[in-house]
C-alpha cells in the first residue's frame, strides 16, 4: 500500500475541495474527489416566484455567475413558453461569450498557472533573453527589455520586504517546475497583466448586465437593458472585446503553446474516457439544433461515433456521499436524505452525488466540448485543434490528457470570441432597421414545467423548475463540477478527476504541485455542485425527463 | 510614514501620470466623502512602504465577493496585492495548497497577532455543530473562533458574512449566520452582493490614511458608502417626482428610462452609493441598465424584499 496525501484546501478553485490521493512508487494508484460545503439554495428556492429564482440561482456561484442565471431563466421561459425577441437572444449570447472569455483567461493565469510557472525562478531571468522570447512567440505588446527589467524588479522588491502574500509557500523550486527564467518570467508578466485584463474584460457585461459579477439585466421573457441599446454602448463593448481578444491572441495563445511546449509531458497523464456536452449558443429559436457548439456523447474515446444525448440516461448515486441508501436513481425520482457521517474514503467522503450516464462516468467542460464538435466536423474547430497538435508536435490522442484540457480551453476562447463580434454586428444591424425589441410579456402558468441546458466554461449545466400555484414547487440544479469532480458511484467507479488523477507522478509526496495540476485543469467549482441537496426533507423531485 | 518613490515612478512608466494617480486619488476620496485637501494624504497612503498583513476566510460563500475584488481598478488589483496590503491567506488566489496553504494562515497569524486584518465572505453555518463547511478537518465555525479574534478588525466583505446572506434565508438549512451573530465578536460590514470593490478598498484606505476604520452606521456599514439610499441618488429620482414608471420591460417607459418603482425597484429602502460610484469602472448599475434594485445591501433582503419585482 502506497503513502496517503491529503490536500484540504484545494486552492485556487471556487469553494471547498479536498482531494486525497494514494501515491506508490512515484505515481498516483488511487484518487478520492471530496466537496466540504453545503448550502442548501434548492430547499430555499421552494415556495419563492419563478421569476426571482435566476437572482438566486446566480449565487450558486460568483465566479461563473451569469451561467446560472441564464439557466434559470431559460427554465422558467421554458415552463412558461416563452420565446424570447432575437435581440435577447442575441444580447444573452454575447453575455454569456463573456464568461467564456473571462473565465478561461483567469482560469489559465490566475488558477491554473502557478502549477506551472515559477514565480521566485523568475527573478533569475536576463530581461534580454526574455524580450527576445517573448517576441518570438507573439506580436503582444510590453515585451521590451524595459517593461520585463520593471516586472522583475517589482518581483524582487516584493521578495525583499519578506511579505509574499499569496506567493508565499508556494512549490518554488520544485524539480516538476521545467519553465526556463525567461519564460517564468515572461508568464509572470502575463499573470500581472492578466489581473488588469479580465477587470476591463469583466466591463463586457456590465454595459448590458449592469455588473460583473452578478449579472442584473435578465429576466424571464429576455433582458431589461433597453436604455442601452444605441451607438455608444455598442461600440464601448465592441470596444472592450477587441481589446480582449488581442489578449487572447497574442497573449493567451501564445502563452499556452509555450508553456504547453516545455510540459509535453503532461499530453500523457491525466485523460478520461467518457464526455458529455449539451451544447450552447443558440444561432436562432430552433434548438439544439442551431448550436454554435453542439451536443453529443462520446464513449471509450472513439471520436468516430459522436451519440446524441438522452436525458433519461442520467442517474445520480449515493453509495459513496454523505446521504442514506445506496441506489442509484434517475433525477427524476431521486431521494435526498443526508446523513452525514465522518469523512472515510473507503466508505462515504462527500455532499456532491455522483451523476452516471449510461452508467458512466463523463467528463464535462472545454476538452468534452471540444472533442465532441471536432468529431461532428466543425470547422473552425478542426481548424484550430490540427493548428495545435501541429505546432506542439503531438498526435490526436495528446488531447485527452491534462495539457490537452488546458489546451481545449484556450482553443474554445478563441473561437466563442471570434463568433460573438458577428452577434455584436447583428444587433447592431437589428437597432438599425428599428428592431429595438428585447423582452416579451407572457403570463406566468399557474402550473408548468420547464428546463434549461447549458453549456458553459465548466461544462454541461442543467437547470428544472417545477412551478405550482405560480410559486417554486421544486427547483433543481444539476452541475458541471458535480459530474467531473463527484465520488465513485455504486459500482466502485471513479469519478472523472479521480480517475484522472491515477498514474499522476508525484516527485514528492509533501509538496504536490502534480496533483494539482490535474485536478486544476478541470477548474473545479465546487459552491454549485452542492446545491441540489436538502438535507431535511426526503424530496421526491418529479421532473419531466428533457 | 516613509515615502517610496517607486511607485509613482512605476506607474508613470506604464503610462499613468501622476495627474491620473491624483485623479484616482480624488476619486476615491469623493467615495469615501473627504474633502480635497485629504488627496496628498490619500496618494501617501497608497505609496507608505509598510503593507498592512491581510488574512481572507472564505466560508459559506460563492466567491463572488473575491471576484468583485479582483474588479477594483481604483487601484487595479495587481496594486493592491504587490503595493498596498499583504494578502497572505485568499484561497481563491493563493499559491500553496493543503498544509502549506495552512501555514501561510498560521505563519500570519503568529506573527501579526493582533496586528493583522481578518477579511470574511461567506456567512458560518451553525446547525449540527457547523458540519456543512469544513476546511482542513475544521468546521468554518472552528476557524473563524479561532481566526476573528486575534485580528485588529474583522471585515465582512459581502452580505453573507454581514448578516447571513443567501445561505441564511429562509428556511435557513444549515443554520447560517453572520459572523457577528455565529461568533460574537463586533465586525465592520461592507455589505452588497457581491459589494462594490471601491467600498473595501476605501475602508483598506481609510485604515492606511488615518490609523483607524471609518465610521460606521447601526449596521456596522461604513458611512462614507451607506450613508444615503439609492433612492436619494438615483438619476431617475424626477421621473418618480414626476410620476413616470415603467410597468412593462417591452414598454416606451422603458425605453425612456422612467422609474422602476412599480415593477419593484428597492431603492427607497436600499442604502449603497451604487448610483454614484457605479460597477466596473464605473460602466453601470443595475437601474442603469433597466433592471429594479434588489436590496442587496441590507440585511435579510432575500426574505423580506423579495419577490423582486413586486413594487414595495
Amino acid at each position: 500500500m502506497g503513502q496517503r496525501v491529503v490536500i484540504d484546501p484545494i486552492t485556487r478553485i471556487e469553494g471547498h475541495l479536498r482531494i486525497e490521493v494514494e501515491v506508490t512508487n512515484g505515481k498516483v494508484s488511487n484518487a478520492w474527489s471530496s466537496a466540504t460545503l453545503f448550502r442548501g439554495l434548492e430547499l430555499i428556492l421552494k415556495g419563492r416566484d419563478p421569476r426571482d429564482a435566476y437572482l438566486f440561482t446566480q449565487r450558486a456561484c460568483g465566479v461563473c455567475t451569469y451561467v446560472h442565471g441564464l439557466a434559470s431563466v431559460r427554465a422558467v421561459d421554458n415552463a412558461a413558453g416563452i420565446n424570447i425577441p432575437e435581440n435577447a437572444r442575441l444580447l444573452r449570447n454575447l453575455l454569456l461569450g463573456v464568461q467564456f472569455l473571462h473565465d478561461h483567461m483567469v482560469h489559465f493565469y490566475h488558477l491554473h498557472a502557478l502549477d506551472w510557472v515559477d514565480v521566485l525562478s523568475a527573478l533569475k531571468a536576463d530581461p534580454k533573453k526574455a524580450s527576445d522570447v517573448a517576441n518570438h512567440v507573439s506580436t503582444a505588446g510590453n515585451s521590451g527589455i524595459n517593461d520585463f527589467k520593471e516586472v522583475q524588479a517589482r518581483l524582487k522588491k516584493l521578495v525583499d520586504s519578506g511579505q509574499l502574500g499569496i506567493f508565499a509557500n508556494g512549490y518554488w523550486g520544485h524539480p516538476a517546475y521545467k519553465l526556463p527564467p525567461e519564460v517564468n518570467l515572461i508568464a509572470t508578466s502575463h499573470y500581472l497583466e492578466a489581473l488588469r485584463q479580465q477587470a476591463r474584460t469583466a466591463r463586457m457585461h456590465a454595459v448590458f448586465g449592469a455588473k460583473n459579477p452578478h449579472l442584473q439585466s435578465l429576466v424571464v421573457g429576455g433582458v431589461t437593458c433597453a436604455t442601452d441599446l444605441n451607438a455608444d454602448r455598442i461600440s464601448e463593448f465592441k470596444y472592450l472585446w477587441k481589446e480582449t481578444m488581442d489578449f487572447v491572441t497574442n497573449v493567451y495563445l501564445p502563452d499556452v503553446v509555450a508553456v504547453a511546449g516545455f510540459y509535453k509531458d503532461w499530453a500523457k497523464i491525466g485523460g478520461t474516457t467518457n464526455f458529455l456536452v449539451y451544447g450552447d449558443f443558440p444561432q436562432n429559436e430552433k434548438e439544439p439544433d442551431s448550436f454554435m457548439l453542439p451536443r453529443g456523447a462520446i464513449f471509450k474515446r472513439n471520436l468516430s461515433k459522436i451519440e446524441p444525448v438522452d436525458m433519461a440516461q442520467v442517474e445520480e448515486h449515493v453509495k459513496h456521499s454523505w446521504y442514506e441508501g445506496d441506489q442509484a436513481l434517475h433525477p427524476s425520482k431521486g431521494e435526498t436524505k443526508p446523513k452525514y457521517e465522518k469523512l472515510d474514503v473507503e466508505n462515504r467522503y462527500s455532499w456532491i452525488k455522483a451523476p452516471r450516464y449510461k452508467g458512466e462516468p463523463m467528463e464535462v467542460g472545454p476538452l468534452a466540448r471540444v472533442l465532441v464538435a471536432y468529431g461532428k466536423g466543425h470547422e473552425p474547430t478542426k481548424k484550430a485543434v490540427d493548428g495545435l497538435l501541429k505546432k506542439l508536435g503531438v498526435p490526436p490522442e495528446a488531447l485527452f490528457s491534462t495539457l490537452g484540457r488546458t489546451a481545449a480551453r484556450a482553443i474554445e476562447t478563441k473561437i466563442i470570441g471570434d463568433a460573438m463580434e458577428g452577434w455584436i454586428d447583428q444587433l447592431a444591424e437589428n437597432i438599425k432597421k428599428g428592431d429595438t425589441k428585447i423582452y416579451q410579456d407572457y403570463q406566468m402558468p399557474a402550473e408548468a414545467m420547464g428546463a434549461g441546458l447549458n453549456d458553459v466554461p465548466r461544462g454541461a449545466l442543467g437547470h428544472w423548475v417545477d412551478i405550482k400555484e405560480q410559486k417554486i414547487n421544486n427547483f433543481q440544479l444539476v452541475v458541471p463540477s458535480t459530474w467531473n469532480l463527484g465520488p465513485r458511484c455504486a459500482q466502485g467507479k471513479m469519478g472523472p478527476v479521480e480517475e484522472a488523477l491515477v498514474g499522476t507522478p508525484v516527485a514528492d509526496p509533501k509538496r504536490p504541485v502534480e496533483v494539482l495540476r490535474t485536478v486544476h485543469s478541470f477548474d473545479p467549482c465546487i459552491a454549485c455542485a452542492v446545491h441540489m441537496i436538502d438535507p431535511r426533507s426526503n424530496e421526491v423531485y418529479k421532473f419531466r425527463v428533457v | 510614514m516613509k515615502r517610496e518613490k517607486g511607485f509613482e515612478e512605476r506607474l508613470e512608466k506604464r503610462g499613468v501620470s501622476r495627474r491620473d494617480f491624483m485623479k484616482y486619488c480624488t476619486l476615491l476620496s469623493a467615495t469615501m466623502g473627504l474633502s480635497s485637501s485629504f488627496v496628498p494624504r490619500i496618494a501617501e497612503a497608497f505609496t507608505s512602504a509598510k503593507r498592512p498583513p491581510v488574512v481572507w476566510l472564505s466560508f459559506a460563500e460563492c466567491t463572488g465577493c473575491a471576484e468583485a475584488t479582483l474588479r477594483t481598478t481604483y487601484p487595479w488589483i495587481d496594486e493592491l496585492l504587490l503595493d498596498i496590503i499583504s494578502l497572505d491567506y485568499q484561497e481563491t488566489l493563493m499559491a500553496p495548497s493543503g498544509e502549506a496553504a495552512e501555514k501561510s494562515l498560521h505563519d500570519t497569524i503568529a506573527k501579526n497577532e493582533g496586528k493583522f486584518i481578518c477579511v470574511v465572505d461567506g456567512s458560518i453555518p451553525t446547525a449540527e455543530n457547523g458540519v456543512y463547511g469544513m476546511i482542513g478537518g475544521k468546521t468554518f465555525l472552528e476557524i473563524a473562533k479561532e481566526v476573528c479574534p486575534k485580528a485588529l478588525a474583522t471585515i465582512c466583505i459581502g452580505t453573507c458574512a454581514s448578516y447571513g446572506g443567501i445561505p441564511a434565508a429562509a428556511p435557513n438549512p444549515t443554520g447560517a449566520k453572520s459572523v457577528k451573530d455565529a461568533i460574537g465578536v463586533s465586525t465592520l460590514n461592507i455589505p452588497g452582493c457581491p459589494p462594490n470593490p471601491i467600498n473595501f478598498v476605501g475602508t483598506i484606505v481609510n485604515y492606511l490614511l488615518f490609523g483607524k476604520l471609518p465610521d460606521l452606521d447601526d449596521k456596522g456599514r461604513p458611512l462614507f458608502a451607506y450613508g444615503k439610499t439609492i433612492h436619494d441618488q438615483c438619476p431617475r429620482r424626477s421621473h418618480f417626482e414626476n410620476g413616470e414608471f415603467v410597468t412593462s420591460f417591452d414598454s416606451e417607459e422603458a425605453r425612456l428610462g422612467y422609474c422602476l418603482y412599480q415593477v419593484g425597484c428597492k431603492g427607497p429602502e436600499t442604502y449603497n452609493n451604487c448610483p454614484a460610484v457605479k460597477f466596473n469602472e464605473g460602466t453601470s448599475w443595475p437601474v442603469q441598465a433597466g433592471h429594479p434594485c434588489i436590496g442587496c445591501s441590507e440585511p435579510d433582503f432575500w426574505d423580506k424584499l423579495s419577490p423582486f419585482y413586486k413594487s414595495l
